[in-house]
């Protein structure tokens, strides 16, 4: 076997090897950018209550907990209504002493995000007032469940 | 109220096909390697390679099947990510079993063997745990068990149990595993139900001084009684390696768990500070201190037990440069153990620089995988237990490979799937079937309730 073919294989190997890893980093790209195929809205929004600065690019994609221990959480909004509270069966579980255990849910509503107050003990939070009835909710603004902050990002 | 227009529900991608392709490109690569050894020592392509190659992909293709039966949102990258270090471990260690007289005790056929034992320890994980949550359950009697399963070979004699003075193993006729690796394991579940029950007092009380805020004494208790568990371990085990690991592990957990500072720094502190009394008063200890320091005396480099272990892995690594000699045209005769824990340099060498890095790379995305399922776990046992997991798969690479390099002092642990050894193996395709089982439980997407409006909602578990 020549020098040549030795050196040629070794340089497929490694090459090969290096391809691999950029195929997994291609992979997991979605981590970084969100999923191509991002949820489309049905509607034009309707009347926003506050209108959000960066609104005319659609809808928010993500919920991301801002603070309190699950801080750096994020969940893709899809068109699946989302529960908060300490109960297992919750889509964000709270270990917190302040939240109760079906403590607000957050809904998709004609292109918005809706959230309502499940009848919880301390109350849910949209920036400084407490939430009484379906409210809803502009990007970028804190909801506040007892320790957790929360928000909607695209 | 319509919340659903009658438009399909977007959903997080399964990516199946993905994981498919990656699996299939990670066997080709790992067939590749393997041809690559037969040319680079005898010219021509070893016979056993398509026997190996298919015995591989088969093996990972049932482990893909179970995957996707059981664990259908489990995460796509973890599977073929290990496939491939394990794979170039089976290659390596095949090429220092036909590397000549020091290459006895290589054995690549036992390593395929008990890498089976680990794919079908990785489907049982998958199938027997349906939830994580229910190891939440077990949190004591995980602690229980790792604590008998590290000091079994403390007390049993040293016939049973130690391995060039490492008194680490439980030997039974030609049998032998290391307890320590599945201890491992169930600490860190016991960690992870521990802090979760725990970290509020850790975090909250005490006082602040300067810019760190301290614990309160009596909080102190674990921490304290971990540490002395560790340096138990490095005195009675001579296990420089496991002691380390263990505490490093739990110091990562308690600041995943606080997010104070201060417990790092105690837990530094009190590991250096034990480290140094370890070295003064026992022999063992201050030898591989001496080695790594002085590695390039003479006299050490001569000395039995001295650093010429160390110093021929780092030629190794030398010699191999920026590409590497080519598999197997290297020297891996001449790293004593290059198959356990000196496998790393024998990669070098053949692989260079080059190589190494696409392998840590590997190792790099493992673990981002699983920090990203601690990241997207939606409660909080979950988190602790997947970022405690990654973190000692991360820890342990770094301490091994820093060993090797000598960054750190030397210490006796395997590379994860690299290194020849049965019960490593087994017990790291537990934690990738852990990993891949939570990941499934965080990407799963919510469940979809069939009401719009109302008190009364059906969830699927």
């Amino acid at each position: 076997m020549s020098e040549l073919t030795l050196l040629l294989i070794r340089l497929a190997f490694l090459a090969a090897l290096w391809f691999f890893v950029i195929a997994a980093v291609g992979v997991i790209r979605t981590d970084l950018f969100g999923p191509r195929t991002a949820p489309a809205p049905s509607r034009k929004p309707a009347k926003v209550v506050k209108p959000p600065s960066r609104a005319k690019k659609g809808d928010p994609r993500q919920l991301i907990v801002t603070g309190g221990p699950l801080q750096g959480t994020i969940i893709n909004l899809t068109e699946t209504p989302i529960t908060i509270g300490r109960a297992n069966d919750a889509t964000l579980v709270l270990s917190d002493d302040y939240a109760s255990s079906r403590h607000a849910r957050l809904f998709p509503q004609d292109g918005q995000w809706i959230v309502e107050d499940l009848g919880s003990t301390n109350g849910t939070f949209l920036e400084r007032s407490k939430v009484t009835r379906p409210t809803p909710v502009p990007l970028g603004v804190p909801i506040r469940i007892g320790k957790t902050v929360i928000e909607l990002r695209k | 109220m319509s919340a659903v227009d009658g438009a399909p529900v977007p959903m997080t991608a399964k990516r199946r096909g993905a994981q498919l392709a990656m699996l299939a490109f990670a066997v080709l690569i790992v067939m590749g390697a393997y041809a690559s050894v037969g040319v680079g020592l005898d010219g021509k392509i070893p016979s056993g390679m398509l026997t190996y190659g298919l015995g591989l992909g088969a093996l990972m293709l049932a482990a893909y099947l179970v995957l996707a039966r059981f664990a259908p949102w489990g995460d796509p990258l973890l599977l073929p990510l290990v496939t491939l270090v394990n794979g170039i471990g089976i290659v390596m260690i095949y090429r220092i079993e036909h590397s000549g007289k020091l290459g006895a005790g290589a054995n690549a056929t036992t390593q395929l063997m008990w890498t089976a034992l680990g794919v079908v320890m990785f489907s049982a994980t998958l199938i027997v745990l349906k939830d994580q949550r229910a190891l939440q359950r077990m949190t004591y009697t995980a602690g229980f068990v790792a604590v008998v399963l590290l000091a079994i070979p403390a007390v049993l004699p040293g016939k049973f149990s130690e391995v060039q003075g490492a008194k680490i193993w439980i030997k039974f006729g030609g049998f032998s595993i290391q307890p320590g690796e599945f201890a491992k394991l169930a600490l860190v579940v016991f960690f992870a139900g521990y802090l979760v029950a725990k970290r509020d007092v850790l975090a909250l009380a005490g006082r602040r001084l300067l810019f760190i805020d301290l614990p309160r004494a009596r909080d102190l208790g674990p921490v304290l009684i971990t540490w002395a568990f560790a340096i138990a371990t490095l005195i009675v085990e001579k296990d420089l390696g496991t002691s380390l690991l263990l505490f490093g592990t739990f110091i990562a957990m308690l600041y995943i768990a606080t997010q104070r500072t201060s417990w790092v720094l105690i837990g530094i502190l009190l590991f250096v500070g034990g480290a140094i009394l370890a070295g003064m008063a026992f022999s063992h200890v201050e030898a591989r201190f001496n080695v790594w320091l002085h590695a390039e005396d003479p006299t050490l480099y001569d000395a039995g037990g001295g650093s010429y272990q160390l110093m021929q892995g780092l030629f190794a690594i030398g010699s191999g440069g920026i590409l590497g000699t080519g598999l197997g045209l290297g020297h891996p005769q001449n790293i004593p153990l290059s198959f356990s824990d000196f496998i790393f340099p024998a990669t070098g060498e053949e692989l260079g620089l080059t190589g190494l890095m696409a392998i840590l790379m590997v190792y790099a995305l493992i673990v981002q995988r699983g920090l990203r399922t601690a990241l997207a776990a939606r409660d909080p046992f979950s988190k602790l237990l997947a970022g405690g997991l990654s973190f000692i798969l991360a820890w342990q690479v770094f301490i091994i490979i820093g060993g090797v390099t000598r960054l750190i002092p030397l210490t006796g642990l395997v590379t994860p799937f690299m290194s020849a050894g049965g019960s490593a193996l087994l017990a790291n395709w537990i934690l990738i079937a852990v990993l891949v089982r939570m990941s499934d439980g965080a990407r799963r997407p919510p469940p979809q309730a069939i009401q719009d409006e109302g008190l009364t909602q059906v969830m699927q578990r």
